[in-house]
């Protein structure tokens, strides 16, 4: 009795703390989604708290002043392309490591190689690449940036991709071998289909990273109409410097499509990033 | 087909060559390069001249410099401890309940998602002194936040890792969660017919159970605060009067706004060394079999 009491009021007091550190982070979005919908005169009496009118022209604004059509399609340009050549790329890399050859040399050696990769600042970098990408003419391309994305992002494709690839039953690769598969059939014919769930994760989170890159958006991309989302919201927050609706509105255009997309494939997106982090 | 092709092992190097290409053009190869122009004194125009070690000996008397290393030192501190032990007890906490947990993880995971210019903008009206928090305690009549932190030198560099904070720990949460569930239920047990209190279990079962993922967690924050740049260059550029300045915001002005191609390149190559260190570091102790 007496314990169960006491458990009762700590799991009070456990609970208490949870929704107070919930709300530490619901508040401030809170704020970002009422300021979207706020009408500018309103800033001033009603900072923080929801608007008295409704004002959902903020979007219309942003979409419009911010020529956000463009901007959205320069960086699903740049996810999908991404999303083309790392997971093209990576897949066959780690088709290799873990199906063709796993007790090889091949396994440490570009392993190792590819943890070097990760560990490496990308500022020790980034400057010779980018006068790289400017004798190459890649520089201010979308195709230019894509590239560089696959690269940052390939180690982490190619680890996550083949950690499960190894759980696959050999048998299959065997039974198809002596059918008369050539190794590129194992590849698109056996292995692909069998691993679709780790190249949806995979693409969750590459598409993730991009979405949300800012220091290589901001460095290789120049001219406004290339920009992607990310660099276009930096340059708002001085171009609109006193238009809050606008701007947060802008902010939630960005969010949102990786806001839906955590809710459909939360434990994906959870399970992608943790593990690419304590794995790599 | 000749035999070469059909080879296994060199079947298996074919895949490779793709991604290894890749990541040699655009990660490799320009690494090599700055190794080689920290060397120089080139602005990315003229003739490259050799000038040994010129640059670093420049670059320990730069004042800016040791300003943002000692930055960086103090922002590895704060994100070792403070999101540690917040994200520790609240995964300990979250074992402890049923009803509501995927919400709370959930909550708490979502900053972790989104871009840091989302978040940066977020905070950037919190703290705006006529808006956000400091305009709402002045219509109650209060002085407080009336100046941003991010524009005054004493709070600069902590409002910014703030920021940076509340994006972080809710990741370290889910880690440390994945830890926790991984400890055999049977010790808890143990110890609760032992007569131990929650913070007995919490200190004698938990932590030593999820000791490799902490320490793990532990090196994740101190090579990923190396590099930080985002939140410092989005909010306050360094300034004001380089109170906030990192060392991967120093890098990047020599870089991009000066082109001091060959120091920029130093200061990435300390860089490059100090998390070489680091990783070399663990990797011994793990080598040596002390079980990190």
């Amino acid at each position: 009795m007496a314990t169960a009491k006491f458990r009762q009021r700590s799991s009070y007091i456990n609970h208490s703390i949870l929704f107070f550190m919930a709300l530490t982070i619901i508040l401030p979005l809170l704020v970002l989604i009422f300021n979207s919908i706020k009408p500018v005169e309103e800033f001033g009496t009603n900072p923080l708290g929801f608007p008295s009118e409704i004002r959902l022209m903020n979007y219309y604004d942003a979409w419009v002043n911010g020529n956000y059509t463009q901007i959205f399609f320069n960086s699903m340009t740049l996810v999908v392309g991404t999303l083309i050549l790392n997971l093209t790329v990576s897949g066959l890399a780690a088709f290799s490591l873990a199906a063709l050859n796993p007790r090889g040399i091949q396994t440490v050696v570009v392993g190792l190689y590819l943890l070097v990769g990760i560990s490496i600042p990308a500022q020790l970098y980034i400057l010779p690449l980018f006068l790289m990408w400017k004798s190459l003419y890649l520089l201010d391309t979308r195709i230019g940036l894509i590239i560089i994305y696959s690269a940052l992002n390939a180690p982490f494709a190619t680890f996550l991709i083949r950690s499960y690839m190894l759980q696959l039953p050999t048998e299959l690769f065997e039974a198809a071998k002596l059918d008369g598969a050539s190794t590129m059939q194992l590849f698109t014919r056996v292995a692909l289909p069998l691993s679709w769930p780790v190249f949806l994760t995979t693409a969750l989170i590459v598409s993730l990273n991009v979405w949300n890159e800012f220091l290589f958006a901001i460095t290789f991309i120049i001219t406004d109409d290339y920009k992607p989302i990310s660099s276009i919201l930096f340059a708002f927050q001085s171009r609109f410097a006193n238009d809050y609706g606008l701007v947060s509105a802008a902010s939630i255009l960005m969010a949102a499509p990786i806001a839906i997309l955590f809710m459909f494939f939360q434990r994906r997106f959870i399970a992608g990033l943790t593990s690419g982090a304590t794995k790599g | 087909m000749p035999k070469f092709l059909t080879n296994i092992n060199a079947i298996s190097w074919y895949f490779l060559m793709p991604v290894l290409f890749i990541h040699f053009f655009v990660i490799a190869f320009p690494s090599i390069l700055s190794l080689l122009l920290c060397l120089t004194d080139w602005n990315g125009f003229g003739k490259i001249n050799y000038v040994g070690l010129e640059n670093f000996e420049e670059l320990f008397r730069d004042r800016i410099f040791k300003k943002a290393v000692y930055h960086n030192f103090i922002w590895t501190i704060m994100f070792l401890t403070i999101p540690v032990i917040v994200a520790l007890i609240i995964a300990y906490l979250l074992t402890g309940i049923k009803r509501g947990q995927l919400f709370y993880r959930l909550v708490y995971f979502f900053p972790y998602i989104l871009a840091s210019i989302v978040n940066c903008l977020i905070w950037r009206y919190i703290f705006h002194p006529k808006h956000g928090l400091g305009g709402w305690f002045e219509n109650q009549g209060i002085d407080f936040l009336s100046k941003s932190p991010f524009a005054m030198k004493e709070t600069a560099l902590y409002a910014v890792a703030w920021v940076d904070m509340w994006h972080f720990w809710g990741f370290l949460v889910i880690i440390y969660l994945t830890g926790m569930y991984q400890v055999d239920e049977s010790l808890y047990e143990a110890a609760d017919i032992e007569g131990a209190t929650k913070f007995q279990k919490f200190r004698y079962i938990t932590i030593p159970m999820i000791r490799p993922i902490f320490i793990l967690s532990l090196i994740i924050i101190i090579i990923w605060s190396v590099p930080t740049f985002d939140y410092v260059y989005i909010l306050t550029m360094g300034g004001p009067a380089y109170s906030s300045e990192v060392v991967a915001n120093h890098l990047y002005s020599q870089a991009f706004q000066r082109m001091n191609v060959g120091y920029a390149s130093t200061i990435g190559v300390m860089m490059f060394f100090y998390v070489g260190i680091i990783v070399g570091f663990f990797a011994l102790l793990r080598r040596l079999g002390w079980e990190v």
